[in-house]
């Protein structure tokens, strides 16, 4: 799919009345479409021919790509590394921004940065504690916290000025969005904790990844009742689990992922776990997209990533639309 | 202390009051406050309030206190220093994600302002990024310093 206005691959579309970003993501969410987004896995390498080739995995099968910010507390390439490249090439890139490694500075900084590549959205994150990652001994910055960080996105972009007041020449023009987890707890905490992100400038909101659709649903109707579904648009995580183990792996060691013991035996009973690992995701995906005030789907596939277009493919949650790829572009 | 601190979550409400008996009797000393200077007693009055607030709270003496936002859990005490509510990494029975032995002091800080008379309020509010250099100096004179600032 191509916008009319689509400029020159590289180059930001129009900001149309009432959007605040030249993005094809924030486009398509308004249009009213069904989006689909991406977490792409930063290379441990400076070749940028890594970071192209892992990006056509998801070549005309999603409406914006994820760039992870050190995602587990691990190091890898920069998400605004990712994005320099990946928006060259015409991609919509999601800038993960967390709270761990840098301070206020730095991280409006990078505010300014990205928007001035061409990144149209922002995703402000807490970020996981040192502990889990490689560098375990590493000091801990969270001068902000993913909330205040949205509300200082907001300030920049709306009053155009840093923190301290001093004014800016040109605001960034950014479709900004923030995390949920609706699985963990305190359980009853977290539509409240969606309002308050919503409150500090959430425009969109990409959940941790759902194994559980009941308890998603549940979630999902309180947000109904406090009528935050018509002010952000929501896309729950799915992604395939790779196998029995795997599963047992992530959540005794990956941070905030809740995943039943059906879901294990399922896995574990199944011949070949990995095809159910997919078709599992391609079912909790339909499920989802059921949902009433889902506005899309968030999938991170680590390590699967060329499995998305068959999950894209087979749950038809996007019907007859093609995103845009740099093929057609 | 972990003891003392659940025991005044579980005690939020009568604590909560204490705390706005305190800042009203703080409000009427005020103008006395203000002739002997803040600035004079910022540091007996930081370590009152650190002796209290540490006792019963675990303070971190942050200086900008939100206990009274927070259900009477110290949010300076989650190892991310989270200001705002809990990260997404909280584990199935509460424990924190970096301290799995301890329990989320946002899971404490739901169920202490559970029991407030308006319990969302508080945890709704959007508390901005802390100052770095409120640290160690009295959070209450601030407050008042605060106040007299927007009468004038």
């Amino acid at each position: 799919m191509r916008f009319s206005d689509e400029p020159q691959a590289g180059e930001s579309l129009p900001i149309l009345p009432g959007h605040c970003s030249p993005g094809r993501f924030e486009r398509v969410l308004r249009a009213g479409h069904f989006a689909v987004t991406a977490e792409i896995a930063p290379p441990d390498s400076a070749d940028p021919a890594e970071v192209y080739s892992r990006a056509l995995d998801f070549d005309g099968f999603v409406d914006a790509i994820n760039a992870t910010d050190g995602s587990g507390a691990n190091c890898h390439m920069s998400s605004m590394g990712i994005c320099a490249l990946l928006t060259r090439r015409g991609y919509a890139m999601i800038l993960q921004m967390s709270c761990r490694d840098r301070n206020r500075i730095a991280m409006q900084g990078d505010v300014l940065g990205a928007a001035a590549m061409g990144v149209a959205n922002i995703l402000c994150l807490t970020g996981d504690g040192v502990q889990s990652g490689d560098h375990p001994e590493a000091k801990p910055v969270f001068d902000m916290d993913s909330i205040s960080a949205l509300a200082m996105v907001r300030h920049l972009r709306d009053d155009s000025a840093f923190l301290s007041g001093r004014a800016l020449s040109s605001p960034p023009p950014l479709f900004m969005g923030a995390a949920a987890n609706p699985f963990a707890p305190p359980t009853d905490f977290r539509p409240y904790r969606l309002a308050k992100k919503v409150a500090a400038g959430a425009q969109f909101i990409q959940t941790q990844y759902c194994f559980d659709i009941e308890r998603l649903k549940t979630f999902m109707s309180k947000v109904r009742d406090l009528g935050l579904h018509e002010k952000v648009f929501i896309l729950p995580g799915v992604g395939p689990l790779a196998s029995a183990r795997s599963a047992e792996w992530i959540r005794s060691n990956v941070a905030g992922v809740h995943i039943p013991d059906a879901v294990i035996r399922r896995l574990a009973g199944a011949k070949d776990q990995k095809q159910e690992g997919v078709d599992l995701c391609i079912e909790l995906a339909q499920q989802i997209r059921e949902i009433e005030g889902v506005s899309g789907l968030h999938l991170m596939a680590y390590r699967q990533e060329h499995r998305i277009g068959e999950i894209i493919t087979k749950s038809k949650v996007l019907g007859d639309r093609v995103p845009w790829s740099t093929q057609t572009a | 202390m972990k003891a003392v601190r659940n025991w005044s979550v579980r005690h939020a409400r009568g604590l909560h009051r204490v705390y706005v008996i305190i800042e009203s009797l703080l409000a009427l000393l005020d103008p006395l406050l203000h002739r002997i200077g803040y600035q004079r007693l910022d540091k007996p009055m930081a370590r009152l309030e650190s002796l209290i607030k540490g006792f019963f709270f675990d303070s971190q003496s942050c200086g900008d206190c939100t206990l009274g936002a927070t259900g009477m859990s110290c949010p300076m005490n989650c190892p991310k220093t989270l200001r705002n509510g809990p990260c997404g990494g909280v584990r199935q029975d509460g424990g924190c994600e970096v301290k799995p032995e301890m329990t989320c002091v946002w899971v404490k800080a739901w169920e202490g302002s559970q029991r407030l008379e308006q319990p969302e309020q508080g945890l709704q509010i959007i508390q901005p990024p802390l100052d770095a250099r409120l640290k160690g100096h009295s959070s209450w004179l601030r407050a008042l310093r605060l106040r007299r600032g927007q009468r004038q």
